[in-house]
């Protein structure tokens, strides 16, 4: 089964190609059953190939599949080793079910095949990136999805907002691309080659700690893109333009964790750069916070659920920053249930408002949708970190491993449990805002619980939330002892040993988690007029973190005015009247001279070519006579 | 072979030339036709030529030997992709030519005469005859932009042929110095490269020379601050005049100074990385920064080729395994996409009439065809992994990091700028909705016209797929070249530059 891994890109690129030039014809709602379909038969076929991981037997594996770039050592190459094969079961399984939630979410749109060809290429795109056996392969995976993440945040691309916001999206991440870019020029420049077989044995030896420094921090700069984080993140919440299963599947359960599997990926080179993991820690360590104080005061039920996921993406660096990375993949597989739970929750939830995003406009939506309100409750749970659930298991090994690593980090471990605080609190109050609470809704609507197709996925994704953080424990590591050939040899950080410590750390959390969760429980509760009483008290903060601290604006005004007005000089005011006007200026100079020379020419160019024309020939013909 | 390639574009212009002139309908079917002979035998060319260094399909005839002239063709791994694309690239040019109503005999002459003197400067391993061709190139496309271009087709025409042809007097000039130096040396004149390549120099000589070979192509290519010929050329020149322009014409530079400024100067163009790449990566950053903000859709794109043309001079330069093959690679590859680009562009105009991007708007919605095609072949340029030009850039960017690490990495900024031109385009033209009543009524392609592009949307995805089509047959080639250099001069390129200091895995699990 190993050696047909390649099957589970192949399956949904060409479902993705046929849809292209079919999908019209098959219509709805069969081109989404198809496109559903190929992304469960990928994860059967990766879960088949897992299988010898499961039984502890097989060792990692790099499949040849043609040469790309031979000359600097890249070529399509498949890396086959757990890391790679929990990635594929979370992006084929989490990618199944947002699929199917997607047919009934799409119902009625007229591009209705369109959303599931660029659904299928992403899934293609984003294995090809976790299966990569090189950087250039991971590279080709890291742009083609975010080329899929342009398409879906645009889809709707004669709203203006949605097409600004996807190429924002875009040319964020590109910053962050010129690191990487560099970064793997390191890479080459150090080890003659970009594959990982031959850059991770060898890192000891051929890397100083200047250079794996170097490399490492460029790197960062790639994930720091992709994954949302400080000073890049401003991308992610207008990407929530595009349609709600989108923002599932590519802005919280996949695309965005690309970065954290990065770091996780290249711990090689981590290891030898300390420094480096320290920045990554404390970057995320600041996201998670900022985000999160962004978060407490969103109204539009998409943009609490984006900076979560910054800042949950937050954790996620601070994790493999403080290279736990077992704890670091193991959130992000938690994650990637809850939160894309959380998002088809809102799709939902949106779905039944008629569009409506604005929380302040709904309330008391319990009775009228119980499932997505279950569902979605015991994500909230999930994430804020309430045992047994999922969150909480994933959640405390973070914390509890920068806990045991101490010195420094032991200040990123207080700012996490403050996070942590923040974060039952907002997730509390979205839920309680949407579910709880008179009707404050729009006149004309009615919502309604949504159809099969969409709950199911719901239930599916909450059992998981429920009962996915099961699998790694402090009693029971089983993920840690699947994960752990990885990282052999590598410096492992784990939470600290014995159960005292452990009741001590998790009851720390749990109470940061109740404390968080209850007051806005308490607070919002109660009637609008008293928890928007209980916002205003918190001004002018509060309207701070509404308007996200303004970052968009500052940017605006200090990298994007500027650059247009560089560019407009540039072109305008150098190009044409300096650099073409002297070229023009010597034409001229010449001219005047020509022309005291004029009745001797007859001052047509055409002329002129017409005669070297002639002459060539005529040479060219004397030439080849002779020549014979 | 080599020497029928080229006559077959002669010949079919003279026949096109016996054609009367009013029976217009026959001018550009018989056009079309005629150049797709050429295709077939670059095809073959293409099938049949083995991945070995050196020149193949070697023609060598004697024209006149006391100045030691000769018919003499080949090609290697470098010309033989520039015959393809040249192939490649006419008949869709002239497939995009409907629109062109008057002396259509004329300009499918013109065409066709171009054509040929493209293959034949490709092919040329003689210096003089190099010259004939690359001067007879710039009458056809002089002609081209000035009878059947835009309203300042006249000042635009006269810019470029007088610019271009200041170049070609230097270069005609060092070329018969060279053939000069080569009679007092071996007592005989010759103007065959492999001969003008043993000359020997003075280290200052040899940069004057280098300096004038430099000039004439580094205006063809157009390298910062020699550039401003092309966007006014490019404006003004009909759609075949665009993508012949870009596509093909532009390389004759790049070409140029890998072809004959490597072979012949070897140690002055040791000397001279510093200079070209600086003047490259201003290039690539100037050129993408001044693109931005143009108002008119086609001076773009002009301008994106000043950006694009700066990494292949990067590459030739950088001298390393990987940045040559780039180098080589990328000119393929700028000429699909680009070619591609001038052809959406030409057929917007077509349409509406207009090249300003502010009127337009929402097009998305009404030609959605148009805008998947449009699309496409800018995330091609921007460099998006799977299209070919991704191969071309990430070769010459991770490659030229061992000879010019600083140069590589301003250049990596030029990928970013990339994103920044063309999406920002796209928004502009094609999302949000389309409020003009014009652009409502704008017609999506035509079969036809779909027909022009499918083969160059499937060639960009082949070429970044699996781009060892091309590469397999470029690399020994540009590896001479790189020997060729090392053992002139004593130049090592640094590691890990050449092919043989690349890690190569064990093939696991196959």
């Amino acid at each position: 089964m190993t050696s047909l891994i390649w099957l589970v890109i192949a399956i949904p690129l060409v479902i993705a190609v046929v849809l292209h030039f079919f999908g019209r014809f098959l219509g709805e709602p069969l081109a989404g059953w198809l496109a559903s379909l190929a992304v469960g038969a990928a994860f059967v076929v990766g879960l088949l190939a897992a299988l010898p991981f499961f039984a502890g037997e097989a060792a990692a594996e790099t499949i040849h599949l043609w040469d790309w770039m031979p000359a600097i050592g890249a070529n399509l190459e498949i890396q086959w080793d757990q890391l790679s094969a929990v990635m594929v079961l979370v992006v084929t399984g989490v990618g199944t079910l947002i699929h199917v939630f997607s047919i009934g979410y799409l119902h009625g749109d007229e591009r209705f095949h369109r959303l599931f060809v660029y659904l299928n290429l992403f899934i293609a795109s984003m294995l090809t990136l976790v299966l990569a056996g090189n950087y250039a392969m991971l590279f080709l995976g890291w742009e083609l999805v975010g080329f899929c993440s342009y398409l879906l945040v645009g889809f709707w691309f004669v709203r203006p907002t949605a097409a600004a916001a996807a190429k924002k999206a875009f040319v964020v991440n590109r910053i962050g691309d010129v690191g990487f870019t560099i970064g793997l020029m390191l890479v080459f420049t150090s080890f003659g080659t970009l594959s990982f077989s031959g850059i991770f044995e060898r890192a000891p030896e051929v890397l100083t700690t200047g250079m794996a420094t170097a490399i490492g921090l460029l790197l960062l700069a790639g994930a720091v893109g992709k994954s949302a984080q400080i000073p890049l993140y401003v991308w992610l919440p207008d990407a929530m333009e595009g349609p709600t299963p989108v923002s599932a599947l590519i802005h919280a359960a996949t695309m965005v964790t690309a970065g954290v599997y990065l770091i996780a990926r290249s711990a090689a080179i981590f290891e030898l750069a300390p420094a480096a993991s320290l920045t990554v820690a404390i970057i995320g360590t600041a996201t998670a916070i900022w985000a999160a104080t962004i978060a407490l005061a969103q109204r539009d039920i998409k943009k609490v659920l984006a900076y979560s996921t910054v800042s949950q993406l937050g954790y996620m660096f601070l994790a493999v920053g403080s290279t736990a990375y077992v704890a670091g993949i193991f959130h992000l597989m938690t994650h990637a249930f809850f939160k894309a739970l959380l998002f088809l929750g809102a799709g939902s939830v949106i779905h039944a408002m008629s569009d409506e995003q604005d929380m302040h406009k709904m309330g008391g939506l319990f009775k009228k949708m119980p499932i997505t309100a279950i569902t979605m409750g015991i994500a909230t749970l999930a994430i804020a970190g309430i045992p047994p659930l999922a969150g909480f298991w994933s959640k405390d090994e973070i914390l509890g491993s920068v806990f045991e690593r101490g010195g420094v980090f032991s200040i990123l471990f207080v700012i996490a449990l403050i996070t942590s605080l923040l974060t039952a609190f907002y997730m509390a109050r979205q839920w309680v805002l949407v579910f709880l609470g008179e009707p404050r809704w729009d006149e004309g609507v009615s919502p309604h619980e949504s159809p099969g197709v969409m709950t199911i996925p719901l239930v599916a994704l909450a059992i998981l939330s429920f009962l996915g953080g099961l699998v790694n424990t402090p009693f029971m590591t089983s993920f840690e002892h699947f994960l752990e050939p990885v990282f052999e040899g590598l410096s492992l950080q784990h939470p600290p040993e014995g159960l005292t410590m452990f009741v001590v750390l998790a009851g720390l959390s749990v109470l940061a988690a109740v404390a968080g969760g209850g007051v806005a429980y308490l607070s919002y509760r109660r009637p609008q007029a008293s928890w928007e009483k209980f916002e205003d008290g918190f001004e002018p903060l509060w309207g701070t973190w509404e308007e996200a601290y303004r970052v968009d604006d500052v940017y605006g005004a200090a990298i994007v005015a500027p650059g247009k007005r560089l560019s407009e000089w540039a072109a305008f005011e150098f190009d044409l009247p300096i650099v073409d006007g002297a070229v023009n200026g010597v034409a001229r100079l010449f001219a005047g001279v020509g022309e005291k020379m004029r009745p001797l020419q007859s001052g047509y160019v055409r002329n002129y070519s017409a005669l070297l024309l002639a002459g060539t020939v005529v040479v060219v013909v004397w030439l080849l006579a002779v020549g014979a | 072979m080599l020497t029928a390639i080229i006559l077959v574009p002669v010949v079919g212009a003279l026949f096109v030339a016996l054609v009367p002139a009013n029976r217009k309908e026959l001018h550009l079917p018989l056009g079309i036709a005629l150049s797709i002979m050429p295709l077939a035998i670059a095809g073959y060319l293409f099938w049949v030529f083995a991945p070995e260094p050196g020149f193949q399909f070697a023609v060598d005839v004697p024209w006149y030997e006391p100045w030691g002239l000769s018919w003499s063709l080949g090609i290697d791994g470098i010309s033989m992709p520039m015959v393809v694309l040249t192939a490649i690239l006419v008949p869709i040019a002239l497939g995009a030519s409907g629109s062109i109503s008057v002396r259509t005999k004329e300009f499918i002459v013109y065409t066709l005469l171009l054509e040929a003197g493209m293959f034949g400067a490709f092919m040329a391993r003689d210096l003089f005859l190099f010259f004939v061709f690359f001067e007879v190139i710039l009458v056809p496309m002089y002609f081209i932009i000035g009878i059947w271009g835009g309203e300042r087709r006249v000042y635009a025409s006269m810019k470029f042929f007088i610019y271009t042809a200041f170049g070609s007097a230097l270069l005609l000039a060092a070329i018969i110095g060279l053939a000069a130096m080569h009679t007092s040396e071996f007592g005989a004149p010759s103007f065959a490269l492999a001969d003008l390549a043993t000359v020997s120099m003075s280290g200052g000589t040899e940069k004057w020379f280098f300096a004038a070979f430099a000039l004439a192509f580094a205006i063809k290519v157009p390298l910062f601050p020699l550039h401003t010929w092309l966007p006014d050329a490019h404006v003004e020149a009909p759609t075949a005049g665009s993508i012949l322009l870009a596509g093909v014409l532009l390389k004759l530079g790049t070409y140029g100074l890998m072809r004959f400024n490597l072979s012949l100067f070897p140690q002055a163009s040791v000397d001279a990385v510093d200079v070209l790449g600086i003047l490259a990566v201003i290039g690539i950053i100037y050129g993408a920064v001044v693109a931005i903000v143009q108002p008119d859709l086609k001076k773009l794109v002009a301008y994106t080729s000043v950006s694009h043309l700066g990494f292949i001079v990067l590459g030739t330069f950088a001298l390393t395994s990987g940045s040559l093959q780039g180098a080589v690679i990328q000119n393929v590859n700028h000429g699909l996409t680009t070619g591609a680009l001038f052809l959406l562009v030409g057929l917007l105009y077509e349409r509406r009439h207009t090249k300003k991007i502010s009127d337009f708007g929402g097009l998305q919605k009404v030609t959605p065809i148009f805008a998947g095609f449009f699309l496409f072949m800018i995330f091609a340029s921007i460099g998006l992994p799977g299209l070919n030009g991704f191969v071309g850039e990430f070769l010459i960017l991770i490659g030229s990091y061992a000879t010019v690490p600083v140069l590589a990495i301003v250049a990596a900024f030029g990928v970013l700028l990339a994103a920044v031109y063309f999406l920002w385009a796209y928004e502009r033209v094609f999302t949000g909705e389309p409020d003009r009543e014009e652009n409502r009524a704008m017609k999506d392609l035509s079969i036809k016209e779909i027909g022009l592009l499918a083969p160059l949307a499937i060639l960009v995805l082949v070429l970044g797929l699996y781009p060892n089509v091309l590469l397999d047959k470029i690399a020994p080639s540009t590896e001479a070249t790189l020997d060729h250099v090392e053992a002139a001069t004593g130049y090592v390129t640094p590691a890990p530059g050449r092919l043989a200091d690349v890690f190569v895995v064990g093939e696991a699990g196959e």
